[in-house]
């Protein structure tokens, strides 16, 4: 019995001894399960995730160079830049964007519209780092977020360089701005490979020079690894890269003179390209009315978006660059010249001016009633007569006109170092076909050839362009690309990259007709139409006035002004240069719905030229002068 | 004279367990150091749980293992209460009905259980021993799951998972039928989508996240994710004590708690990992080796069943922070802070003392 209960005792313990060895098995092998689950973490994998707490640990921060300053020739600044402090937001970082926003309110004031902001920029600036709710932090507010900026990961303070342009409309349309950047620059940088250079830059030129110029300005980005915890705050800085900042674009504009060009213009709208001839500099570019670009740096707000977008001022079109205006009788001097040059007039010979034209039973009307009666060349010009150049017109025909008068850069993008010029239209046969698409409007017809003669029919080119032609008439037909920097400076070592005038061509011209022409044009504004706009000028110069019709009059219909609507009546034109023997500047005046160029175009061109000759400055829009009608 | 009182104050003490628990706790120590260099408090308060547990450790090494018997019901009874109070009464703290407001104190029954279901279970295995039929497992199992699904219901996962592994130790310790182990195994596997259908969303989503922790990277799976990191940058050697950058940068959630694993093995490296796993291996065994060697029924029930629970803690830490393991609320033994869990731990400690003190003396 007791042997029994013994064995039974034996047999009982031999039983848990196997089951504390079974689990002492299981143990062991749930503790291998775990070492194999180590080693492969710690060994094979130890790469991916020694990366892995790398990245959580190190973070990339692009620093930003500083953006280029854009100076004029004489150092007056159009574009700097200005430290301030901004509150942004990590979207990545924050859970609930709208809670933290509503908190955020009680430390800082957070306007309706600063929300209306942020929310644009959340949709257009798409996987940006951090995104600005306020902008321009008083210290105040600086020192109030700081004391709260525990309750906030993903928001700081961070202190940044805005574009400011101090002289807010003036040369506005040569500036430009910058903007955020949207989608679709992201894309073009993308292409452009240039995407490591735009990590952490928000903004990028969307117009004028800053677009154009947009590599020059913006420098090359630097970097700073920094060790962030795991709110991705800044613990300590381990290495640095320093920025490059962008150079600066020195101007060969003169403010000074487009500030003068620009009050000249008064209310007024319009254009004008003042050209030095010998070098394609532009001294002065001016489209009135301009705009603020200052509005357009932190992303503009709908009110003054529409307001600007939906005046029928159109202050947004840079009417220098884009705009296109038939030229009316400043086209003439270049008809003058083909004539000489193809052999078509001599200057003595004469015509009698009638006061039409007629030509396939259609009779095309001089300004004057009544006509100029005996007209050579000289008087052609000087009074304007449109009669002469109907003849003209019909005895060059119109490829004749095109090609020749093409030389002078009429209907060919200029070249200039800014975006968005437009071609504008040189007329002729083969323009003609590929612009119309049926047949019937395909052919040139004859009696087109002749308002082509004066500057009207498809006749229509950019203030620009007749700014360089008349720049190159004044140069005997020597032709440099216009052009708005002067250089580029590299801020870090001072080295200068001069912007070489560019020779665009030499047309080949006789002195002696070139001679005459400019005499003629200098009787414009001796004893001709432009005559009473440079009463008493101290300096020689030519010039010609042009009257560009808006609206097609009907056969034997009278211009009256008083008759058309305000947006219907003629542009009025000047083109000038001067001085006579060695022109320094030449220049294009088109002001809009002003009637003839004789009393609202000449007397802005006097201005320009008083100033830039004289360094006279009127201070005051030009005084519009009452001019005869009809000698124009 | 000194000598003399030394050895009786030491008596009791079993010396390869004492050297194994202290070599854990100096370990624990200096990654806690780590893990809460930005909360100091903590080292000192942890230095005195464990003062605190040592004491409760030698007190109940002083006892009998037949004290200790007497003890079983009451506790048991107890725990059971308690836990019915809880489920009635008891206070919800970050959304889960865990602890009990007495007036003057705040206790959480769950943790009585850890220690009174072995020791409920063993007792009853003995009392039966001579005549252990069906009847009595299925009665065990029954003594088992009402608590286990009470703590489980809080909702506390971590707890029912320990208490019924306890349980389940001790059933199969005193000889559970192969055959029953293995169908109730597979009952188990079959009820999964039950027990899927009686978890909280939130157990569900840990579980999911489990399986795929980056289809919430920034949610749930942040936790696994960022433990993993922790472990698998460590390497072989580690990053150096301090210089984790996982757990300085703040990166690992509840660092000092449950997840200093994962600081621990960021800054030992695997070569850290294995002298912590040696260290629970060998504490492991000398805890078997004491059941083995226990004169009752009821002594090597009860030294199996805390022994094991030990490993529990251990696996399913270790496995929870490198991303094997579903996230529950359980400590790394004798390592992360916590004083009640330490107590709990040592009060284990205590009993396989005890057990091992009186081994020879003749069964009653």
């Amino acid at each position: 019995m007791r042997l029994a209960e013994f064995k039974d005792h034996q047999r009982e313990l031999y039983y848990f001894h196997l089951r504390i060895g079974i689990a002492g098995a299981f143990v062991f092998a749930a503790f291998a399960l775990l070492l194999v689950r180590f080693v492969y973490l710690q060994v094979v994998q130890y790469d991916y995730y020694h990366t892995k707490a790398e990245d959580n640990r190190i973070s990339i921060v692009p620093i930003m160079p500083n953006r280029g300053l854009i100076l004029d020739r004489n150092g007056i600044v159009l574009a700097r830049n200005y430290s301030a402090y901004t509150l942004e937001i990590s979207p990545g970082k924050v859970p609930n964007l709208e809670k933290t926003i509503n908190e955020l309110e009680s430390v800082v004031e957070i306007r309706p519209s600063d929300r209306a902001r942020f929310k644009r920029l959340m949709i257009e600036a798409k996987g940006a780092d951090s995104l600005p709710i306020r902008t321009r932090l008083t210290d105040e507010e600086v020192a109030k977020f700081a004391v709260n900026r525990y309750r906030f990961p993903g928001v700081d303070i961070q202190a940044r360089l805005f574009r400011q342009y101090p002289l807010s409309d003036q040369a506005s349309h040569v500036t430009g701005y910058i903007g955020r950047i949207n989608e679709r620059d992201l894309e073009r940088i993308d292409e452009s490979d240039l995407a490591a250079n735009y990590k952490g830059t928000d903004h990028i030129g969307k117009t004028g020079l800053e677009q154009s110029y947009e590599n020059e300005l913006h420098g090359v980005t630097g970097y700073e690894q920094v060790e962030v915890d795991s709110a991705g705050r800044g613990v300590r800085t381990l290495s640095r890269t320093s920025p490059t900042p962008g150079n600066n674009l020195v101007l060969t504009l003169d403010m000074k003179l487009q500030q003068v060009a620009e009050q000249a213009f008064g209310d007024n709208r319009g254009a004008l390209v003042a050209i030095e001839p010998a070098t394609g500099d532009i001294l002065a570019f001016v489209s009135q009315p301009g705009f603020d670009p200052n509005l357009f740096v932190d992303g503009i707000d709908p009110a003054s978006w529409d307001q600007l977008n939906n005046s029928p001022d159109r202050p947004m079109v840079d009417r220098a660059l884009a705009g296109t205006y038939p030229p009316g009788s400043t086209f003439k001097p270049y008809m003058a010249l083909a004539a000489l040059e193809l052999g078509k007039r001599t200057p003595q010979q004469t015509i009698f001016d009638p006061g039409y034209f007629n030509f396939g039973g259609h009779r095309f009307r001089d300004d004057k009633p009544g006509g100029h009666g005996t007209v050579d060349m000289y008087k052609s010009l000087v009074m304007s007569c449109d009669t002469y150049y109907y003849m003209l017109g019909n005895d060059l025909g119109i490829d004749n006109i095109a090609r020749f008068i093409g030389q002078f850069g009429f209907g060919a993008k200029t070249g200039i170092d800014i975006d968005g010029e437009a071609t504008g239209v040189l007329p002729s046969q083969e323009w003609k076909r590929k612009r119309f698409r049926r047949p019937d409007q395909q052919k040139w017809y004859a009696g087109e050839t002749i308002s082509v003669g004066i500057g009207q029919g498809y006749n229509a080119y950019t203030p620009l362009q007749l700014a360089q032609a008349i720049a190159t008439l004044a140069n005997n037909g020597v032709m440099y690309r216009p052009h708005l920097v002067n250089y580029i400076e590299n801020i870090r070592s001072g080295e200068r990259t001069l912007v070489e005038p560019k020779l665009e061509r030499t047309i080949a011209l006789k002195p002696a007709n070139l001679e005459f022409i400019k005499r003629a044009l200098a009787g414009v504004n001796i004893e001709g139409t432009g005559a009473r706009a440079f009463a008493k000028a101290e300096y020689t110069s030519g010039g010609k006035t042009g009257t560009a019709q808006v609206v097609a009059m009907k056969q034997n219909e009278k211009y009256n002004e008083k008759h058309v609507t305000e947006r219907h009546r003629d542009h009025a034109l000047f083109i000038a240069f001067a001085p006579l023997e060695s022109p320094k500047i030449a220049l294009a005046v088109v002001v809009e719905n002003a009637g003839f160029g004789a009393r609202a175009a000449a007397p802005i061109a006097r201005q320009v030229l008083d100033y830039y000759l004289l360094g006279k400055s009127a201070d005051q829009p030009a005084p519009e002068i009452a001019g005869d009608d009809g000698d124009d | 004279m000194i000598r003399t009182l030394w050895l009786r104050f030491t008596d009791a003490i079993d010396p390869p367990l004492f050297a194994l628990t202290f070599a854990l706790l100096v370990l624990g120590m200096i990654t806690l150091a780590s893990a809460a260099n930005d909360t100091p408090a903590r080292i000192s308060t942890q230095a005195v749980n464990i003062l605190v547990a040592l004491a409760v450790m030698w007190a109940v090494a002083q006892l009998q293992p037949q004290t200790l018997m007497r003890f079983a019901l009451p506790a048991y009874a107890l725990g059971l209460a308690l836990l019915i109070g809880v489920a009635l009464f008891g206070d919800v703290v970050n959304g889960a009905r865990r602890w009990l407001n007495l007036g003057v104190t705040r206790i959480q029954p769950s943790e009585i259980m850890k220690i009174a279901m072995p020791l409920m279970l063993a007792w009853y295995f003995h009392k039966h021993e001579t005549a252990l039929r069906l009847r009595e497992y299925f009665v065990a199992s029954l003594l088992l799951l009402v608590p286990v699904m009470l703590i489980a219901r809080q909702p506390d996962l971590g707890t029912a998972l320990l208490v019924a592994a306890a349980g389940f130790y001790v059933i199969f310790l005193a000889g559970l039928s192969w055959k029953i182990l293995v169908g109730l195994v597979l009952a188990g596997g079959a009820s999964l989508p039950f027990l899927w259908s009686l978890m909280h969303d939130y157990q569900r989503r840990r579980i999911l996240t489990l399986l795929d922790p980056t289809s919430d990277p920034l949610g749930a799976g942040y936790h696994i994710i960022q433990s993993v990191i922790a472990v698998g940058s460590g390497g072989i050697a580690g990053k150096g004590w301090l210089r984790g950058t996982q757990a300085h940068l703040e990166f690992i959630p509840e660092r000092s708690t449950d997840f200093i694993f994962a600081v621990f093995s960021e800054e030992f490296g695997l070569i850290g990992n294995c002298l912590l796993l040696l260290l629970y291996l060998l504490l492991i065994a000398r805890g078997l080796a004491i059941a083995a060697n226990a004169p009752t029924f009821f002594t090597r029930l009860l030294a199996g069943a805390v022994t094991l629970t030990f490993f529990t803690y251990a696996f399913v830490n270790m496995g929870m922070v490198s991303g094997i393991l579903p996230v529950v609320g359980v400590p790394l033994p004798l390592v992360s802070f916590g004083g009640t869990a330490l107590v709990t731990l040592f009060l284990g400690i205590g009993i396989l003392m005890s057990i091992h003190r009186h081994r020879k003396l003749v069964q009653t």
